[in-house]
């Protein structure tokens, strides 16, 4: 999907790093650390995250409250992170997230942000048209239910606690967990039971 | 200080054509009232943060708007939650003082 990337930004982000080392602003080895945190991470966490909150009313009360300690919680190190927020659906309110100035998006659970969601057509029409995109995701919400769009425009990075989907009485966390995907946690998709 | 429920008028002012600068203010909303949904506590202001001056905190809103009303179109009753800085924010006149 994305191309990738000319020689020519590649120099100018050699330029850029070497700028920020000879200021002393950034090292080589705390870049490599952020970059590994990131690969490690993935949308799985926030999906752990979700099927406990689905299960435990204690930690979805932490979730919803305090996303940053949720995510501790389950191990993850937030350590210089911008504040994890988590937006619960309710049955009148669906939460869909966006970032219209650029792609800010929660790593430390979902990992990279994928491809379309730094799109300026994602970006533009999440805000201006935001049922005609989840149509075209082939979400369809329940009738009387509020779209509420989340542009993520300054220190906060937000997460969907989604709602748990009927048929899923008594499963257990991990199987709740592997239907909540990506797409779900940032609003585009609704989960299912498969 | 602004508490939930308030009603704010984002400013209307375009300092991206007076010069370089960096704005988490999202141009769509310039001009636009919205309803105070909860403060974010404070944050390091972006626009001098960009530029490495000192930053002072600023506090940070979330700030419901209808969505119609931003583009003509869409479905009453749907909203859009932004995070806005105080120093972005009025609160908006009241009902019927134009």
């Amino acid at each position: 999907m994305a191309a990738p990337p000319s020689a020519e930004s590649i120099a100018l982000l050699e330029r850029f790093v070497a700028a920020l080392k000879a200021r002393g602003v950034v090292t080589e080895e705390e870049i490599a650390t952020q970059i590994a945190r990131t690969d490690r991470a993935g949308p799985e966490i926030g999906a752990r995250m979700v099927a406990r909150a689905w299960t435990d009313p204690a930690y979805r009360r932490l979730l919803v409250e305090d996303g940053t300690a949720a995510a501790e919680a389950m191990g993850v190190s937030m350590a210089g992170a911008p504040p994890l927020g988590v937006l619960a659906d309710t049955d009148r309110v669906h939460h869909l997230v966006v970032c219209t100035l650029c792609s800010c998006y929660p790593r430390q659970v979902l990992g990279y942000p994928p491809h379309w969601f730094k799109s300026s057509a994602y970006r533009a029409r999440a805000v201006r048209d935001p049922r005609g995109v989840l149509a075209e995701w082939g979400t369809a919400l329940p009738e009387g239910v509020e779209v509420r769009v989340v542009d993520s425009t300054a220190d906060y990075r937000w997460m969907v606690l989604p709602l748990r989907p009927a048929g899923t009485e008594g499963w257990d966390e991990a199987r709740l967990a592997a239907i909540v995907t990506r797409d779900a946690l940032v609003g585009v998709a609704l989960p299912r039971a498969a | 200080m602004f508490a939930p429920g308030t009603v704010v008028r984002v400013k209307r002012d375009f300092p991206e054509m007076r010069g370089r600068c960096h704005i988490r203010t999202p141009h769509y909303l310039r001009g636009l009232d919205g309803v105070v949904e909860r403060p974010l506590g404070a944050f390091p202001n972006p626009e001098d943060l960009a530029f490495g001056r000192p930053a002072a905190p600023v506090p940070l809103y979330h700030v419901r708007f209808e969505q119609p009303a931003l583009f003509g179109e869409g479905r009453g009753g749907d909203t859009l939650l932004v995070e806005i800085f105080e120093h972005w924010l009025d609160p908006a006149p009241a009902a019927g003082a134009a």
